[in-house]
């Protein structure tokens, strides 16, 4: 019995976090005459009534924002488990002057806001030529985060190192040790940090919002953006977007939760 | 040398985007700019004078009130679960989930779910029915609304935190302390809160730079409007809409300076020390 106020509450924070995401999905299959003439609660009445999904699929142009922002997402995350796997070999493997310097520089480049930078990062990026290129995105993203180096050499560390000693008395030089040794090894690592960046990626709003202002380089947070004038009387339409850009996000939670709660964790520890 | 080599594109892209761009800001800070223009006027200390001094400027601090306040309710619900789910639980990973799942969505999808739960008529006036203010067109509600669902969407992290340094505490503490006679309180009181110490007061850091930094929530669900702007909104705007990229520029590094003096308080108040738990 003295679990009642528990169980209780677990249930009326779950309600509180679905009903406000159950109430779109509700509105994103009626009609809009059934959305004008029904209250929110009321569920659709067909199901599988995708109208209003083939109407934001195109009018949102949503292919294009699901492609651009594919292409994002291959190219900086590859970019970032090269450019972060090879820093980590450094600071694991090599000892080097200013080995702390450039640690700290990347701990206390965490400290500052990104958003609040923007003015002049602007500037930079406007000077070489990348605003309204997809490429302004992907070098941006491409900068390897601390919480990436870190997982990257916490995991680096559990390999042994006579691993590498064993590989270079075979006559292997120092980067064949990383790509045939340490690379493969990593791959837990790497699928940790591929997924957590890769749905920070995918939810990022402000960088191409501000770089990728032309309609043909949407991506999904601007692709959904749009809607926000013109669709304002129609909101099944916008509904029925919002659970398109949700969709993905729970297929991949679902699939990958371990992975998710082990990344969220590693990068707060440090 | 050969170290240099490998570290050589993970600095070069940290230094080109975050480092060149903090000296830039500096220097634009204490000039006039529209930033197209070849030529800076300089401006000495006009452009803080007036970050402070100007009302439309200083009054963004404490819309940052709101957020930081809501922070404080969104630690509290997640140190309440966190503590509920580390005991056995039927459905733990079910809740576990749910509670964490806000924290992975798109800020402009949840910005449009929560336009739509706020809108007259909507779903919450239906729930609560009666006499209902506007939730977002009402200046006096309008940041409660939106701190609000700053909390529905951040809660799960904290959350999934707490949960996890709860879980990194040996077990056998609790057994021990069972057996003492100790109740969920007292395993509370005196296991959970001290094993846990070090991320609570990290988060209320956090919740310091954080609730000053907000941006996507107002900007997707009100723009601003009704006295919901933010620091990041109106440092946006300066920049990109009214090209004061010397003002904006001002406003960021007073941003920049308030979140490294609070980072040196925590590093001050809280050495880098575990607690001793057994």
């Amino acid at each position: 019995m003295r679990s009642v106020p528990k169980y209780l509450s677990l249930i009326v924070a779950s309600v509180i976090v679905l009903v406000p995401m159950v109430v779109v999905l509700f509105a994103a299959f009626k009609t809009h005459a059934e959305y004008n003439s029904t209250g929110p609660l009321t569920p659709p009445r067909d199901w599988l009534n995708l109208d209003n999904f083939a109407t934001a699929w195109t009018n949102g142009h949503m292919l294009r924002g699901f492609w651009n922002t594919t292409i994002i997402l291959a190219i900086s995350l590859t970019g970032t488990v090269f450019v972060g796997t090879l820093a980590a070999y450094a600071i694991s493997r090599f000892a080097f002057a200013l080995k702390r310097v450039v640690l700290g520089l990347f701990l206390v480049a965490a400290l500052v806001p990104g958003v609040t930078t923007q003015v002049a990062t602007f500037q930079i990026v406007k000077s070489m030529g990348l605003v309204n290129s997809l490429w302004s995105a992907i070098v941006l993203f491409l900068g390897t985060d601390i919480v990436s180096i870190y997982i990257f050499i916490q995991f680096m560390q559990s390999i042994p190192k006579s691993l590498d000693a064993a590989a270079m008395i075979d006559g292997a030089g120092r980067f064949t040790v990383y790509r045939r040794i340490i690379l493969p090894l990593m791959r837990p690592a790497i699928a940790t940090v591929v997924i957590i960046k890769g749905i920070a990626i995918y939810n990022e709003f402000y960088i191409p919002f501000l770089y990728l202002r032309s309609p043909d380089l949407s991506v999904i947070s601007t692709a959904l953006f749009r809607f926000k004038g013109p669709y304002g009387a129609q909101w099944e339409t916008i509904a029925a977007c919002t659970m398109i850009v949700i969709l993905p996000t729970v297929v991949i939670f679902l699939l990958l939760q371990r992975f998710i709660y082990n990344g969220i964790t590693a990068g707060a520890t440090k | 040398m050969k170290p240099w080599l490998y570290v050589a594109p993970a600095l070069a892209l940290l230094i080109t985007f975050t480092y060149v761009p903090v000296v830039n800001m500096i220097w634009y800070s204490f000039h006039y700019w529209d930033g197209l223009s070849t030529v800076m006027e300089p401006a000495g200390w006009d452009n803080y004078v007036r970050v402070f001094t100007d009302e439309r400027y200083w009054q963004v601090f404490r819309v940052s009130l709101y957020y930081f306040g809501a922070s404080f309710a969104q630690i509290a619900i997640a140190l309440y679960f966190a503590t509920v789910l580390s005991f056995s639980t039927r459905f733990r990973n079910l809740f576990k989930g749910i509670l964490f799942f806000p924290y992975l969505l798109n800020g402009v999808a949840v910005g449009f779910v929560f336009l739509y739960l706020f809108q007259p008529g909507g779903t919450l006036d239906t729930i609560l029915g009666g006499h209902t203010p506007l939730w977002l067109g009402d200046p006096d509600v309008a940041n409660f609304s939106l701190a609000g669902t700053s909390v529905w969407r951040f809660t799960g992290l904290n959350f999934v935190l707490f949960l996890g340094a709860i879980q990194s505490i040996p077990g056998e503490i609790y057994e021990a302390a069972e057996i003492d006679g100790a109740n969920r309180w007292h395993q509370f009181r005196h296991i959970i809160a001290p094993g846990i110490r070090r991320i609570i007061s990290l988060s209320v850091i956090l919740a310091i730079s954080g609730s000053l930094s907000v941006f996507e929530i107002p900007f997707i669900m009100t723009g601003g409007a009704n006295d919901t702007r933010t620091f990041v909104i109106q440092a946006y705007d300066t920049a990109f809409q009214f090209r004061q990229i010397g003002l904006a520029s001002a406003m960021a590094v007073v941003l920049l300076l308030i979140v490294l003096a609070v980072t040196w308080l925590q590093r001050l108040l809280l050495p880098d020390e575990e607690v001793a738990l057994s």
